[in-house]
């Protein structure tokens, strides 16, 4: 098999707040990358917090073997978030100068900030952190693009849809179709594709 | 057609879950059983999908000893079965597998344990390896998603072989995990089930199923152990990578394979260090091992939760100073690895590196520090209920009546989504002071009762959810009602094991594999103890703090009250607002209001956020679940709701 990625593995975080579709992106991503012949290793982190908690997937994508479930600390080469704030919390773990960053603008606030414990740091402020430690970033209204669609819980195939494009990996909009076909029934196609057109012409 | 019946040879993506379904299949499966618990429910949930196709019988159990008995009761009969259970659910099904192990096995019968290292969606990090020690079975540790599998399929034969139960250990980041699998071939052969049973005592085989004479019986087991631990001498699943003399050697098992491989790369280490990967944990394989040990004297242990491998290991190298020397021992019980918690690549890399003195690849100083100050501003998210959950609802009548009592009771919690109530700022305020096993609260609470000789004169709740009232709690309640318990007693019933996923219990008309099955009614069962019972939903303020404040004044022994209102996740709510609810711009007060932010600051629903800008509550629509219950804790009754239209 020649060689498909810029490095082996690659290193996806997908992260999200419960109930965000954080699993569903990481399995549809995971589907059209092993369709392509990869090994591609997720590792997720769910369970107590079914709504409202962070979730996070991690996602390596190797020609040779699976890898561990858990990427070391600051290699991740890509970040998806479907959450600002997420997508820091994850870059301040995960990040290098190298890294990709695609992030859903819109806020899910998290219950100290809501009591007032917390702040939470301005979209100004999130742009500007990723713009200087990131290689590449993009921050995508994914909510409000999946709300025109028709649901915000589609935002996570909005992402994809940026992802696709951003051409960090093997994958295109007919693999796309072909994973999606597989996983959601039939009335609901249309609105993924739209989705992931949308997310697509974001980027 | 299911991706888990893929045909022979074919690749696919499976969950860690899914992998040990599929092997399970493979093996010829035909009942499985199970109680659910994060995170193990995706295997049965995965037979389950099948059953039809497969031919199996595969059921949600009242709890982990009995889907051990329905299991074990398949094997008696000569058919190949499984029980399912996440770490705790092993104490629960200890005693019967006491015996069983005991008794010994016909058909083969695989005990599936998913633990939780770092107890991810666990109130516990609790470790079942030991069991396998104490009830004398075979222990296998898959380490990858193939070999959950295939270990898997090979635990059946094994069991089949030695006619006693294997258990096959898997941790989260193992079952909730995904990578490449490669199928094997689907049996088509069907057992029928013949139960024999009027051979002699003494033979297994043939006569009674029975621990005694216990002389001869646990003989025998010790002897099928002996057996296991010379097939693991040979077994494939057991393995070295690395070089032929190893400066040091890392013995690892499960997920921390994984861990262990990524650290030694990372590190650049290949040359240096092996790894041997064992799948089979109990009993140790030794001429293997004393083959291993002999290759250097510096030898790692990477394993999660306790040091069981560690201590077997290490109790083993003391057998045998002469034929594999002095060895020095990094694991657990000297610190290299921390004691609690789970691994990770990184802590294998950091204990691996300092102790062959290399250094490894990190960040630039400068970035390094940037990314600590981006640290700084990151909100943490703590966990809370969900919008629209019911719990909260509840936990606010509770703590309301609580209040209006005015003698300071509490409740003591049980295990469930609800159990955030003590755990977290998930609500602002704190009612649940004791939180243990399933079922244990209403024990718990029947104690506290009964302490009023010694001058204990606070009110005593205990609250469960639907699913663990059948699990554990009905031998409480019974205790409490006999013993004449003044307590309260709240089942908060979501109509669902709601917290792993919504698995169908005793109290609802459809099985694990969707057929129609009667349903066993809890407020019957408690009328039937001679407590006084009372239902109210949750989502109604006023009747069900009414009722409550009732139940806390009467002194009339058990008192049960059954908070009704489905889980704001079920399939049946999910995505259905019922009502659209808004906070009045003009009604309002925000920061001005004498309520000191009640909405936002002390009901702490995700959906309901502030305004920092106006001061005021607002609703955000992306996140409500539309219950309306907010619109009853507003004293200026600013929060809205209007039935929200039919989408």
């Amino acid at each position: 098999m020649k060689n498909l990625l810029a490095k082996d593995p690659i290193n996806i975080i997908i992260t999200g707040v419960g109930g965000q579709g954080n699993v569903l992106a990481s399995r549809v991503l995971a589907g059209m990358l092993v369709a392509k012949g990869f090994y591609v290793t997720i590792g997720e982190t769910f369970g107590m917090s079914q709504r409202g908690g962070s979730v996070m997937s991690h996602l390596r994508v190797s020609q040779k073997s699976v890898w561990s479930p858990q990427i070391p600390l600051g290699q991740a080469d890509i970040i998806v978030a479907l959450e600002p704030s997420e997508a820091l919390r994850v870059m301040s773990r995960w990040g290098n100068p190298e890294v990709a960053v695609l992030s859903n603008s819109r806020v899910v606030y998290p219950i100290g900030v809501i009591t007032g414990d917390y702040g939470y740091p301005d979209e100004e402020r999130i742009k500007d952190i990723f713009e200087k430690l990131a290689a590449k970033s993009w921050m995508i209204d994914a909510t409000s693009i999946a709300m025109e669609i028709g649901n915000p819980v589609l935002s996570n195939i909005v992402m994809i849809g940026a992802l696709a494009k951003a051409a960090l990996l093997p994958i295109d909009r007919r693999a796309f179709e072909k994973e999606i076909n597989k996983r959601v029934a039939a009335d609901k196609r249309g609105a993924n594709l739209a989705a992931f057109d949308a997310g697509a012409k974001m980027v | 057609m299911s991706k888990l019946l893929s045909s022979a040879n074919k690749e696919v993506l499976f969950m860690g879950n899914e992998a040990i379904a599929r092997g399970a299949l493979e093996a010829g499966v035909n009942v499985a059983a199970a109680y659910p618990g994060t995170p193990s429910s995706e295997v049965i949930e995965n037979l389950a999908s099948v059953a039809k196709e497969r031919n199996l019988y595969v059921e949600w159990s009242t709890n982990e000893k009995v889907a051990a008995e329905v299991a074990a009761a398949a094997s008696f009969a000569g058919l190949r079965s499984m029980c399912v259970m996440k770490q705790n659910g092993v104490n629960v099904a200890s005693d019967f597998l006491l015996h069983l192990t005991a008794s010994g096995t016909r058909g083969g019968i695989v005990l599936v344990i998913c633990e939780d290292p770092g107890a991810l969606s666990s109130v516990n990090e609790g470790e079942s390896r030991y069991f396998a020690r104490m009830l004398e079975m075979p222990l296998l540790e898959p380490a990858d998603f193939q070999e959950a599998k295939d270990l898997t399929k090979w635990a059946f034969e094994l069991s089949e072989k030695i006619h006693n139960i294997v258990m096959l250990r898997s941790v989260t980041r193992m079952s909730h995990a995904s990578g490449n699998v490669i199928c094997g071939k689907l049996p088509n052969k069907i057992r029928q089930a013949r139960f024999v049973y009027d051979g002699p005592l003494t033979d297994p085989l043939k006569g009674p199923v029975i621990s005694t004479p216990v002389g001869v019986k646990h003989k025998l087991q010790q002897e099928k152990l002996k057996t296991a631990r010379e097939l693991f001498e040979k077994s494939l699943f057991n393995k070295y990578i690395g070089p032929k003399k190893p400066r040091l050697l890392i013995i690892t098992s499960s997920a921390c394979y994984l861990y262990a491989k990524e650290a030694v790369s990372m590190l650049g280490l290949q040359n240096r260090v092996g790894i041997l990967k064992l799948g089979c944990t109990w009993p140790l394989p030794e001429k293997l091992l004393k083959k291993y040990l002999r290759l250097t004297n510096k030898i790692m242990i990477v394993e999660e939760v306790l040091p069981f491998m560690e201590e077997n290991i290490k109790v083993l190298a003391a057998s045998y100073p002469k034929e594999i020397g002095v060895k020095t021992f990094y694991g657990k019980i000297d610190g290299t690895f921390p004691s609690v918690g789970e691994l990770n690549p990184d802590v294998v890399a950091e204990a691996l590196a300092k102790i062959m003195k290399v250094k490894y690849k990190k960040l630039p100083v400068s970035y390094a520090q940037e990314l600590r100050k981006v640290a700084e501003v990151i909100p943490s998210r703590d966990q809370t209920f969900c919008p629209g959950c019911p719990h909260r609802a509840s936990f606010w009548n509770i703590n309301a009546a609580l209040k209006l009592d005015g003698r300071d009771g509490f409740v003591c919690g049980d295990i469930g989504c609800y159990a955030m109530a003590s755990l977290t700022p998930a609500i602002g305020f704190y009612t649940v002071r004791t939180l243990h096993s399933m079922g244990s609260g209403t024990g718990l609470a029947s104690g506290f009762a009964k302490l009023d000789m010694f001058g204990f004169d606070k009110p005593v709740l205990s609250v469960c959810g639907d699913s663990t009232f059948y699990h554990a709690v009905i031998p409480a309640l019974i205790n409490a009602r006999h013993h004449q318990a003044d307590i309260t007693f709240v089942v908060l019933d979501n109509a669902g094991t709601a917290m792993t996923g919504f698995q169908p219990h005793p109290g609802l008309t459809v099985s694990a594999t969707g057929e129609n099955v009667p349903a066993v009614d809890i407020g019957k069962i408690c009328a039937a103890l001679g407590a006084k019972v009372a239902v109210s939903d949750p989502f109604d303020l006023e009747a069900t703090t009414k009722k409550l404040g009732a139940f806390l004044e009467e002194k009339v022994n058990l008192k049960i009250l059954i908070l009704r209102q489905i889980c704001a996740l079920s399939p049946e709510k999910k995505g259905k607002k019922q009502y659209d609810v808004k906070v009045s711009d003009e009604l309002c007060l925000g920061d001005e209001c004498g309520c000191n932010r009640l909405c936002t600051r002390i009901f702490r629903c995700p959906a309901l956020t502030w305004d920092k800008a106006k001061r005021k509550a607002v609703v955000d629509e992306v996140i409500c679940a539309g219950c309306g219950f907010c619109s009853s804790i507003c004293p200026q009754n600013a929060i809205v709701k209007a039935k929200a239209r039919v989408l």
